[in-house]
């Protein structure tokens, strides 16, 4: 008995401590916010009272919150199609033997080793108008300058861009690492067959690549909901919540306005469409992916 | 199980602070935690350790552990977790204007009360136009330390070269916005260089305030629970602010990003602008060429709003500690320390005693635009602030925004910010 009941102690015991802290930092925050979203905002003196859906009741009339929940839409619909087809074609670029391939490689990779804050700092001055780096480049086309940042149409395209350009270099490696898996031979085989290179990568590339297209199609996804630095460093979500996204507006509402119990609601409503959206793909999408 | 819940979820940040503090732990009797926030350039971390090393020569009994903090948005938050943890500092620097948010939140004492009858001499002795962002209730809840208003900037080879007199500023809006129409100068469809920058990016309340203060217009009552956003001198004011851009053409049109307008002022790209006077060491240091400081221009009258820092004291303290946090920022802010401090930072020194002394006559003498500020302080209002001040402030914000966009008419953004601020401070009005 005890030499059977000794390697499960042992497993568990090795399980422990990952346990403990997934548990303290992950699993019980959770449930404490589920449960918080469910009380009113203790303020000084008052305490928190019982109120039922009322905060998820507010955020059905808050318009700054539909507002947010429409831009982070745009927001992925722009950026993670876009980040995956660009780390696609660079993984297949730098693939390929070519001059200076590892500079290459480095070069694509670098917006990804940078912290988002530094990044977002260095844009914002890209994007300054008048004398930033894009206007002064579309100034030697003609165009007058334009205030990118200050003027709604355009706030949320800058940012898009920016995220693209700062994601796809870590997509790409993954798609390099599939694409080093995939064995030279199918796609000699299918050059002896006499198909062109596009039919070689619609035929045999593109459908090997799916389950890391869906592994980086669901980290991008997350991705669009879970990183606002940019939004920190350059625009605070405005002008006039035309920038604002979900996160951000969490952070504002929590550590700005301190209703911690709204804050709560949106973090419960933010984690269940993003439990929806992975659900999703994994079993819906898993089922059409080919897997070797 | 709900006081557990908060100390898990917010606890990480206040660890921080907490272990921070337990360093520099010694047998001295008070020790006392000290956040502080850095919102200009220069090294301010080093002035500050400077004079709290001073203090604690003075005063051997007593242990002050400065702790920076990060922003003043980050001091603020800091500061709060701290006092849902169970473990608040002793005192703190943060924004005048959140004085509403944690009397809400119970968190501070009210430095009358701690001082007793012999603090009032003390108390009185500041401006009281910085006075006016501590006291609600009755009571002093902030003592004024790091302080600034709003001052226009110009450039001086610009007016020279669009026929201006280089030592005038415009007195008025309607000379502002004559000289910005000669300053601004176009090549074909673009602009070389705008006339004025207000920014409008981060908090245009602030910079919008020193407009509806010029028009007569007050925003908020002194109790922090109503605003006055639809009145038509309020109105006024942001269509003066949207046509300088929209109809004049004299300001860059939508946002004006608030950190690169100075950069603006320096690459040429404007010849006047409105920023802190927190800025003054900054633009002393950069413009290539000889800039002036002034007033903002009046309209019914000169004004502006104050900004920046003061003193807060916590509660779950003891007695002693109180009194050693209140013997600190009474140092902190005599007439020596306040000029001090103000000379190098560039902050507003905050007691009219501190201008008379030696160091502080002599830097105004080789440096009068230092003097601007403190000149104004005589037509300046206190800076917005009310209950949920920065839910009422955002609210204010987006609808100065939207008009500056385009997307709405300033009388219709207004009037819909004040219905929605309305809604905010509803539960504040009855006591």
């Amino acid at each position: 008995m005890p030499s059977r009941l000794r390697p499960q102690i042992e497993g568990w015991l090795l399980l422990l401590p990952a346990a403990v802290l997934l548990a303290l930092f992950t699993h019980y925050p959770t449930v404490a916010t589920a449960i918080d979203s469910l009380f009113s905002t203790p303020r000084g003196a008052r305490g928190a009272v019982y109120v039922g859906l009322d905060n998820y009741a507010e955020m059905a009339g808050d318009p700054v919150f539909w507002q947010a929940l429409g831009n982070n839409l745009v927001f992925a619909l722009g950026t993670v199609p876009a980040a995956i087809a660009l780390a696609l074609l660079m993984a297949l670029l730098v693939d390929r033997k070519l001059a200076g391939r590892d500079f290459v490689r480095l070069a694509y990779f670098t917006p990804t080793v940078l912290p988002m804050i530094a990044v977002a700092n260095i844009w914002l001055f890209f994007y300054t108008p008048g004398y930033g780096l894009v206007d002064q480049l579309l100034h030697l086309l003609g165009a007058p300058s334009h205030n990118w940042l200050g003027s709604r149409g355009t706030v949320l395209p800058c940012l898009m861009v920016m995220t693209v350009w700062k994601e796809a270099g870590f997509f790409m490696i993954f798609y390099l690492a599939a694409l080093q898996q995939i064995p030279p031979s199918l796609g000699e085989a299918a050059a002896l067959e006499g198909a062109s290179r596009w039919t070689i990568f619609r035929r045999v590339t593109f459908p090997l690549l799916m389950p890391t297209t869906l592994f980086v199609l669901v980290n991008a996804l997350i991705n669009s909901f879970r990183l606002v630095d940019q939004i920190i460093v350059m625009t605070e979500g405005g002008p006039d919540n035309a920038s604002m996204l979900l996160l951000y507006y969490v952070f504002e509402v929590g550590f700005k306005y301190w209703d911690t119990a709204y804050a709560a609601a949106l973090t419960v409503l933010l984690l269940a469409l993003l439990a929806a959206l992975a659900l999703t793909q994994f079993l819906y999408f898993d089922r059409r992916v080919h897997y070797r | 199980m709900k006081r557990l819940t908060r100390r898990a979820v917010l606890g990480g940040a206040a660890a921080m602070g907490v272990a921070l503090g337990a360093r520099r732990a010694t047998a001295a009797p008070v020790r006392l935690n000290f956040y502080f926030p850095v919102a200009v350039g220069g090294p301010i971390t080093k002035i500050i350790d400077g004079m709290v090393a001073d203090f604690e020569k003075e005063h051997a009994d007593v242990t002050v552990n400065a702790i920076y903090s990060g922003s003043y948005q980050d001091t603020t938050a800091k500061a709060l977790t701290a006092v849902k943890s169970g473990e608040p500092p002793h005192l703190a620097v943060a924004l005048s204007t959140d004085m509403f948010t944690f009397i809400d939140e119970d968190a501070i004492l009210p430095f009358d009360e701690i001082a007793g009858s012999g603090g009032k001499t003390w108390l009185d002795g500041f401006f009281p136009a910085f006075m006016a962002n501590s006291r609600a209730e009755g009571r002093v809840w902030g003592v004024p330390f790091q302080r600034s208003t709003i001052v226009l900037y110009w450039n001086k080879t610009a007016f020279r070269a669009a026929g201006l007199d280089p030592d005038k500023a415009p007195a008025t809006w309607d000379e502002m916005r004559g000289f910005a129409g000669k300053l601004t100068r176009r090549s074909g469809a673009d602009v070389a260089q705008w006339g004025v920058e207000i920014p409008s990016s981060g908090f245009p309340y602030w910079l919008f305030q020193g407009l509806t203060t010029e028009n007569g217009a007050i925003l908020m009552n002194e109790a922090g629970n109503e605003v006055y956003f639809d009145k038509p001198e309020v109105v006024e004011a942001l269509q003066y602010m949207v046509d300088l851009g929209r109809k004049w053409q004299v300001m860059p049109q939508g946002i004006i990003e608030w950190g690169t307008t100075p950069q603006d002022f320096f690459e040429r790209k404007t010849a006047m602008m409105w920023t802190t006077t927190g800025n003054l060491t900054n633009v002393r240091a950069n413009a290539p060429f000889p800039f002036g400081v002034a007033m903002l221009p009046a309209q019914k009258r000169r004004g502006s709003p104050t900004g920046g820092g003061n003193f807060y004291l916590f509660k779950k303290t003891s007695p002693a500690e109180r009194q050693a946090a209140l013997a600190f920022v009474q140092w902190m802010t005599t007439p020596e320390r306040a000029a001090e401090w103000g000379i190098k930072t560039g902050y507003v020194a905050v007691r009219p005693d501190a201008w008379t002394t030696p160091a502080m006559k002599r830097y105004v003498a080789n440096f009068p635009a230092a003097a601007v500020a403190r000149d104004q302080l005589e037509f300046a209002v206190a800076e917005f602030s009310t209950h949920d001040n920065q839910r009422v402030t955002k609210i204010l914000n987006d609808g100065l925004q939207a008009a500056l966009t385009g997307e709405k008419h300033p009388a219709q953004a207004l009037a819909d910010a004040q219905s929605e601020a309305d809604r905010v401070l509803r539960p504040y009005r009855r006591s």
